[in-house]
């Protein structure tokens, strides 16, 4: 990363009359857009920029130089899972003969790509403990939204036992719990689907207070659609008492919804089918490598347990049973929803119904790709010592660090720990200036304010790639910061000090929005 | 042709280890370093790191998955993947929303590199200044392209962009019963925005479409009715064709709701922007800008607004700002709309954007640039309009909706065995369309098209073709085409 601050923008080096482009001059002219009636055409060209392509290269070359991956250094952001992305999966994923593939063409076309779909949809059951996978949602929110579409469509199609009260029908669950430990995405997700956010309060050591959940299983019971939960959760402690959860939560006739944002913790020890979870999603951008690209594209598929299969999105990948009396594999075909006449009568879910799409085509296919080649890469031997992995670097941190820093509670932590701030408050130096510090000494910071249980979180998650070395030389700079903050207060409260800009007026920004390039130059 | 399923059941290559022991490449961990760290822990081995896992959650046996694959190994396995008969290279004359422009190099070369590929989300605006920086001028793009105000950092695709406006539009009304939205919407996109609707409790009105166009007629019936929160309209439609979407914005306004454009950013170099139509949002898919097609994804949703519906709009949206040092910086804003902040009552679930998908855009628009997509944009028109020319001269095709005036997509009546044209003109290596279902003559109802070809896809008997051509495809692949189709009417002729 670059020190120095490279700011001008594509607009301002444009020139009228460059250009950056060359296309073929031999085509039929027969036709021009200007046989369009004017009432159909702009009346003015889009103020695009004028560039030669060296300009551009340079422009976002240099750009670059003003960002952090994790190729430049050690990226310990709690919840986001940022392992190694490997190059061999770029590689993979540019291949030209996936780039060119169009989405609609005859199955029979395009076997290979259905291929890679496939063996990626049960490899991720496998891995989960689950019957079947959708592919579809582009990434994590996305999945949970898509989960919760699955569970409310899976109410829809059951019928009420008889005798029971009238008007009552297993629709209208319509509350999700969640505990208030929650990522955001959850209550959000839930909202979006049209479902009530109920919280479940967390006893202090941060994981669900089964008290407080039966509560409110006797109390509202037959309107629980499901109980979405993470685990381990977002302060990296697992669940001890899941399998009491989940039983409670069935028996109510709930489903179980695993978000799997913190699935990385647990593959090689524990599968979240095996915990009694009907539906979840997984990050393959976080426990599955493919990069976070500055934030997407990633992929959230979404797994069921057996006899919730029907209610996955369209379209599906399937392989019919193969006939016995014929050689070869069966080939895999593309299931679209049922085509049955539109009419404004026709339900979305239930037998009848058209079934559930989230995309037009199948989701994120490149990204798939890069995870189909990381499980490959990996195999059956070296995908279970990813969880013990990442969770020994986590807990190698959380003994190391726990002296300068709060820990709010001790025992086990798995794939990521959580701090409350610096054990000495006195110097007034809040996670906020640690984390920034950190950003001098050339490391992204780890995850700030989040979770929300503690005033000071500081959220570290190391990921089974880092060596020891590295995890060494960040625990070193953890306690020089600790130190600083007594010596020092004021350098840490006014960091970060070698980055290419200082810290950034929010308030500006957010009270009189600038957010186009046009906007700036009429102010 | 031999079936490709043969050529895949070769089983993947089976290897013992790595070679040099039990280490392995994205693991750095020597048995000395784990001694050590588990010395420091407290425990004695890493599975006791698990000990708070009850005993019947544990798995215990091995994953059923393949063996580890060497790198070479895995280069074999997708080179196999991708023979010709597995992943067929067709000359594309298929659309309907995925769409084979002009890559330029540039783009792919720059957005694989490493700063950009490998960072999060910029929540530290300190050192992801490029990040920020590429998104504040694709918002400025997108705007412009749009005709808007203000665009967000970007959206999934183009069809949950669609239902984010759907929600948007339903949040914003204060005593609406329902969003009306176009029968000439993209079905798959209209099966995205039903989805949506029917979980976040929105009730959906389908205004029926009239020689391929939206039935303005009732269009105002339903406006007149009241209670609508907004109106959807695809621009240029599903089948390609242009609208003329004069006066709805106002009577859509009349009643205090949205119009929301669904437009082709690619056409936006020509054609009258959502803004011009007085859209109060504009939603799109974004891979017609260069973005390879990778069967069907990832591509990028755009999503834009008015300034009035600033507050109301979902996603990441990047703002100009100072740092402390009096520079000119870029900054998340806007932040108290999103979910880490409002949790359930945030405007939406969207927590990331596709950001890298945003930058292949950004790139692309700059190199392309004012004239190279207009370029783009004309090259696509006439060779449309070429091809279709001598489709119709062919004899076998009538107008499917004489008189619609079309951009680089159309749709002609087959008169024939459609199914068998399309497997022949695949065997020659062309992707020769999309099929598009077909009601019973005098029907009221549009030709319902489906997604891909399938037992469940179109119905039999289905004689609509929907063509799409790109400045990618040339003058001669266009003359081949119809030779193919001409030579396939003679063979029928003979049969």
């Amino acid at each position: 990363m670059n020190r120095t601050l490279y700011g001008n923008l594509i607009f301002e080096l444009s020139k009228k009359g460059r250009k950056g482009y060359s296309l073929p001059q031999d085509y039929d002219r027969t036709h021009t857009t200007a046989e369009l009636p004017e009432a159909l055409r702009r009346k003015e060209a889009a103020r695009l920029p004028e560039c030669d392509e060296l300009t551009v290269v340079r422009h976002y070359t240099n750009l670059s130089h003003n960002n952090f991956g994790v190729n430049d250094g050690f990226y310990p952001l709690g919840s986001c899972t940022m392992k190694y992305n490997p190059v061999i999966n770029e590689e993979i994923a540019a291949m030209k003969a996936f780039a060119g593939l169009h989405p609609l063409q005859p199955a029979e076309t395009c076997q290979g790509a259905l291929e890679v779909y496939y063996n990626l949809q049960q490899s991720l059951a496998e891995l989960a403990g689950l019957s079947e996978f959708t592919l579809n949602p582009c990434a994590g929110a996305h999945g949970e939204l898509t989960g919760l579409m699955v569970i409310r469509a899976y109410h829809e199609s059951v019928t009420v036992p008889e005798g029971s009260p009238e008007g009552s029908h297993e629709g209208s669950r319509t509350k999700v719990l969640i505990p208030d430990s929650a990522h955001g995405t959850n209550p959000a997700s839930a909202a979006v689907c049209g479902l009530e956010v109920v919280e479940v309060k967390s006893l202090a050591d941060g994981t669900v207070d089964v008290d407080h959940l039966r509560q409110l299983l006797d109390e509202m019971g037959d309107q629980v659609a499901a109980m979405m939960m993470t685990n381990p959760n977002t302060l990296g402690i697992f669940e001890p008492r899941v399998l009491e959860i989940t039983e409670m939560v069935h028996k109510a006739g709930g489903l179980m919804y695993y978000d799997g944002a913190n699935l990385n913790a647990l593959l090689g020890e524990c599968r979240p089918g095996d915990m009694g979870f009907d539906v979840m999603h997984i990050n393959l951008h976080k426990t599955f490598s493919t990069p976070h690209g500055g934030g997407g594209p990633g992929s959230g598929p979404v797994g069921v347990r057996k006899g919730l299969e029907q209610f996955l999105p369209y379209p599906r990948v399937t392989r019919p049973t193969p006939d016995p009396s014929r050689q070869g594999g069966a080939e895999l075909r593309i299931v679209t929803a049922p085509a049955n006449e539109r009419s404004e009568a026709l339900p979305l879910t239930g037998e009848r119904g058209e079934g559930l799409s989230i995309g037009s085509f199948f989701g994120n296919y490149g990204v798939m790709l890069k995870a189909y080649a990381y499980i490959l890469s990996l195999g059956r031997e070296n995908v279970k010592m990813v969880g013990p992995l990442a969770t020994l670097n986590a807990n190698y941190i959380k003994e190391s660090l726990k002296d300068d820093y709060l820990l709010p509670i001790e025992g086990l932590c798995k794939h990521e720990v959580v701090f409350d701030g610096l054990v000495d408050k006195s110097t007034g130096v809040t996670t906020m200036d640690v984390a920034k510090r950190l950003l001098d000494y050339g490391y992204h910071a780890p995850t700030i304010y989040f979770p929300l249980l503690f005033h000071e979180s500081l959220m570290i998650e190391p990921t089974e790639n880092e060596s020891k070395e590295t995890i060494d030389a960040f625990i070193d700079v953890m306690h020089r910061i600790a130190a600083e903050a007594k010596s020092d207060p004021e350098l840490v409260k006014s960091a970060p000090h070698n980055t290419p800009i200082g810290r950034v007026d929010d308030v500006l920004a957010a009270k009189q929005p600038v957010t186009t390039y046009w906007k700036s130059i009429e102010a | 042709m031999s079936t490709p399923s043969q050529k895949l059941s070769t089983p993947l290559p089976t290897r013992e280890g790595q070679g040099g022991g039990s280490a392995f490449k994205y693991f750095p961990h020597t048995e000395e370093d784990l001694q050590e760290m588990l010395k420091a822990t407290g425990v004695k081995s890493v599975h006791d790191l698990f000990a708070d896992v009850p005993e019947a959650a544990r798995f215990k046996r091995e994953y059923n998955l393949p063996d580890a694959l060497s790198e070479t190994d895995l280069r074999l396995f997708f080179e196999q993947l991708t023979h010709p008969l597995n992943a067929q290279q067709l000359i594309c004359f298929a659309g309907a929303g995925c769409y084979d422009h002009y890559a330029p190099s540039v783009v792919q070369n720059i957005i694989e590199r490493s700063e950009f590929l490998t960072s999060y989300t910029p929540y530290q605006a300190e050192i992801s200044q490029g990040t920020l920086h590429y998104i504040f001028e694709y918002q400025s793009m997108i705007a412009e392209l749009t005709g808007m105000d203000i665009s967000n950092a970007s959206m999934y695709d183009g069809a949950t962009a669609t239902a984010e406006a759907m929600m948007m539009a339903w949040g914003n009304a204060k005593k609406a019963t329902r969003v009306l939205i176009s029968e000439t919407l993209d079905p798959k996109v209209r099966r995205v925005v039903d989805t949506y609707a029917h979980f976040h409790g929105v009730p959906l009105q389908l205004i029926p479409a009239k020689n391929g166009t939206l039935d303005r007629e009732a269009l105002d019936k339903e406006l007149a009715e009241g209670g609508v929160a907004g109106v959807i309209v695809q621009q240029p439609n599903y089948y390609g064709i242009v609208e003329d979407y004069t006066g709805i914005a106002d009577a859509v306004h009349e009643q205090k709701g949205i119009f929301v454009v669904n437009a082709n950013p690619s056409d936006l170099a020509i054609l009258k922007t959502p803004g011009e139509w007085g859209a109060d949002v504009a939603v799109g898919e974004g891979q017609s800008l260069g973005i390879p097609m990778t069967f069907g994804g990832p591509g990028v949703g755009f999503m834009a607004c008015t300034e009035k519906l600033m507050r109301k709009l979902p996603g990441r949206i990047v703002g100009q700002t100072l740092d402390n040092r009096g520079q000119r910086a870029f900054v998340l804003t806007l932040q108290a709309r999103e979910q880490h902040i409002r949790r359930q009552k945030a405007t939406s679930n969207i927590c990331s954007n596709q950001s890298l998908m945003a930058l292949y855009v950004t790139i692309y628009l700059s190199i392309m640039g004012k004239e190279g997509l207009r370029e783009v944009a004309e090259m696509s028109y006439a060779g449309a309009h070429s091809l279709r020319d001598k489709l119709l001269a062919t004899g076998k095709f009538k107008d499917t909706f004489p008189g619609q005036p079309f951009f680089n997509e159309f749709c002609l009546d087959y008169d024939g065995d459609l199914d068998a044209l399309l497997t022949e003109a695949t065997e020659c290596g062309y992707l020769a369309g999309v099929k598009v279902d077909t009601v019973p003559e005098g029907s009221s109802s549009v030709k319902r098209p489906v997604g891909p070809s399938a037992p469940e896809g179109p119905s039999e008997g289905s004689h609509t073709l929907m063509l799409a051509v790109t400045e990618q495809r040339t003058p001669e692949e266009i003359d081949e085409l119809v030779e193919i189709i001409k030579e396939h009417k003679e063979e029928e002729a003979r049969a």
